[in-house]
């Protein structure tokens, strides 16, 4: 009985809730894992330099500058983080939208994966925040500022995690063994789907459009008026890219709870995704290379910053993407894999490049991040993929849901 | 922007009841308005870099009084502890001294960066900061084209820091602690479209002391400091990339598109969804 929706759907009156709760919350499994070991004093040093920053202020643990005010934590924790959960938004369009059956398996994981990194990577922004009590104010009306890209991006995270929770809140009424509510939830997935969607391709070209003010203190290569279809256009391959690789891993270290018709299926879904990978890369380079030849920027190519560029676009851009290509013609998952390793470093260089490393590019003190910005950020991660793998040994993400589903259907 | 559609309306009302009321009672209401922005002209002509200003400004906020003196192009900022700072260039023209300070802008891109209005454009003319309503977030920072606003990284309850104009006084009747200390007169008070005239005054009377040219009257769709120079903007500091379209223009585009997305993209969403639905019930119908 290693199911507990089942014990607890079977003795749901006697035993109580909090009970079950209780017993789930327990961790499972072996302690000292390699990961455990690695993750546990990050953690906790970044729990440690998280409160010692809350008493004595950002600048203590940061590197920040009145010049140069966003960094790691925005740059990296927001900016990429949000890009690489784009899988969700793509994924729900592909499966509830479009129908295509093939996805459905990876569906939960998708949203799961995109829901925890809303909430952890944008619940970072909190750390960023100098008054971060005064959070709510753009939400209860203690100022509507409606001119604002960052306000329409601070409510759109809110109301995605709402969307992405409602897609997935039938997997935790499965764990839960609520039947009603389990039917009620997933009446509401279809909504919750093209709201997210909407609200996905608005705040995802929205982060970019935040930096279209910046027009003087961002490196003209990637200064373009484009910057939010540009950032639209790469979620697309980021999202996927992030799903085939969180794919691989779990296949790997969840083993056990995949069924062995998802197994099997595996191939064919990453198949599938690579030719969507090279297909949105294609049209975003191309997009790059309108805006480049528009921008009339050639004088840069030949400076440091030019190479950089030229790195980015053809190191992990168009290479990436004759991977996909190559891998989906000759159907090798291997290559598979190393194309969408590489396309979410360019991913991570792209939005670095146009929020941290080009962003006063010219300043005389340059911006580098502190050791102690980066455990945090590690810390962040590595408290996600924890209750990442606490969600997934618990509820039905990886496995077959509970067969009651089945037979109420 | 800065004058929205109720203010327009108000003053159109105001300007209306003017006309019934009579001349002189339609002088004072919209005077009182205050529909029109107040400013500052610098004249860099007539400052002597004493820095009775910057003394008087950081007395004013409870600032430190700045100590380090002024020297020939050694460049002095502003920081989260003084609000103004005076820099000496030498320039074509010999020494010039000029003050660098918010530039109080038309259509602030700080402000319209601002997801709480907390950087505020009143309708006086200065752009405030409001701490009850801030998050910290440093948006404007990130926007300011001039680099004003400056944030407390060392602090537990950070403020941002930046020069309100002395907005306090101004809505007392007074005029900003700066103007009234400058022992030169190179700081004049007043509403934006006195101090226009002044300065083109002061060019056409002079025009071997000045270049022809007002800072502030056009760049980044217009400011509230404005300033006057014997030598040219860009050898005194001012950063000549800046455009004269105003900042939150650019991101204009965007925010429109916002409202036609959110109801065509779920529209069609739910219509291709509506659409494949028959698909699938064909398949099944195929497979049963």
């Amino acid at each position: 009985m290693n199911n507990p929706a089942i014990t607890l759907a079977k003795d749901n009156d006697g035993k109580s809730i909090w009970q079950f709760l209780l017993r789930e919350l327990k961790p499972r499994g072996k302690w000292l894992t390699p990961f455990n070991i690695i993750s546990i004093p990050i953690m906790l040093l970044g729990l440690g330099l998280i409160v010692f920053r809350f008493i004595y202020g950002i600048g203590s643990i940061t590197n920040l500058t009145q010049e140069i005010p966003w960094g790691l934590w925005i740059g990296f924790d927001v900016v990429t983080g949000v890009a690489f959960a784009g899988g969700a938004y793509v994924l729900t369009f592909m499966v509830y939208i479009l129908k295509m059956d093939k996805y459905h398996s990876i569906v939960r994981i998708t949203v799961l994966n995109g829901f925890l990194a809303y909430v952890f990577y944008a619940g970072a922004l909190l750390l960023d925040l100098g008054r971060p009590w005064n959070v709510i104010n753009p939400i209860i009306g203690n100022g509507f500022g409606t001119s604002s890209v960052l306000f329409l991006v601070a409510w759109h995270f809110l109301l995605y995690m709402l969307a992405e929770l409602i897609e997935f809140s039938p997997a935790i009424a499965e764990w839960l063994g609520a039947r009603r509510a389990r039917k009620i939830l997933s009446g509401m997935t279809i909504a919750a789907v093209i709201f997210g969607i909407t609200l996905s391709t608005l705040h995802q070209s929205g982060l970019g459009a935040l930096f279209l003010m910046a027009k003087d203190k961002i490196h003209p290569l990637w200064y373009s008026e484009f910057i939010p279809i540009l950032f639209l256009a790469s979620s697309i391959f980021a999202g996927l890219s992030m799903v085939i690789f969180e794919g691989t891993i779990s296949h790997k270290v969840f083993s056990s709870q995949i069924s062995e018709k998802n197994h099997k299926a595996e191939k064919g879904i990453l198949h599938g995704l690579s030719k969507i990978c090279a297909g949105a890369m294609f049209a975003y380079f191309f997009l790059q290379l309108l805006v480049f030849i528009h921008g009339k920027n050639w004088s840069y190519l030949n400076t440091p910053m030019g190479y950089w560029f030229l790195l980015e676009m053809i190191g992990f851009v168009l290479i990436p993407m004759m991977l996909f290509f190559y891998s989906y013609r000759t159907n090798n998952i291997f290559m598979i894999r190393v194309a969408a390793i590489l396309t979410m470093l360019g991913i991570i260089l792209n939005r670095l490049n146009v929020t941290v490393i080009g962003f006063r590019w010219d300043a005389a003190i340059q911006y580098v991040p502190s050791w102690m910005e980066i455990v945090v950020t590690l810390a962040v991660i590595f408290t996600e993929i924890w209750i990442f793998r606490w969600v997934i040994n618990r509820m039905p993400v990886l496995r077959e849901s509970p067969s009651w589903v089945k037979e109420e259907k | 922007m800065s004058i929205d559609r109720r203010n327009f309306f108000k003053t159109i009302g105001i300007a209306g009841l003017a006309f019934t009321v009579g001349k002189s009672a339609g002088a004072t209401t919209l005077e009182s308005s205050g529909i029109e922005f107040r400013g500052m002209l610098y004249d860099a002509s007539r400052c002597v870099g004493c820095q009775e200003c910057e003394k008087a400004c950081a007395k004013a906020h409870n600032l430190p009084e700045p100590v380090d003196e002024i020297k020939v192009d050694v460049l002095r900022k502003t920081s989260e502890t003084q609000r103004c700072a005076i820099n000496s260039y030498s320039t074509s023209k010999g020494e010039v001294f000029v003050r660098n300070q918010c530039m109080h802008c038309n259509e602030p891109a700080c402000a319209a960066a601002c997801l709480t209005q907390a950087m505020y454009k009143t309708k006086e003319g200065p752009v405030i900061w409001r701490e009850d309503k801030c998050m910290g977030c440093r948006y404007c920072m990130v926007s300011c084209p001039f680099d004003v606003p400056k944030f407390e990284y060392l602090s537990a309850n950070p403020k941002i820091q930046k020069c309100d104009m002395c907005y306090d006084r101004i809505i007392k009747g007074e005029i900003p602690s700066c103007a009234e200390a400058c022992p030169g007169e190179a700081i004049m008070f007043g509403t934006r479209r006195e101090l226009l005239a002044e300065a083109r005054k002061r060019i056409a009377e002079s025009p071997d002391n000045y270049i022809d040219q007002i800072y502030g009257e056009n760049v980044a769709g217009g400011t509230g400091y404005l300033y006057l120079s014997s030598a040219p903007f860009n050898e005194v500091g001012f950063n000549p990339k800046l455009q004269n379209v105003s900042y939150p223009s650019l991101s204009k585009g965007f925010l429109y598109s916002v409202p036609a997305v959110f109801v065509l993209l779920p529209t069609l969403l739910l219509g291709v969804h509506e659409a494949t639905k028959n698909n699938n019930k064909l398949k099944e119908e195929e497979n049963e």
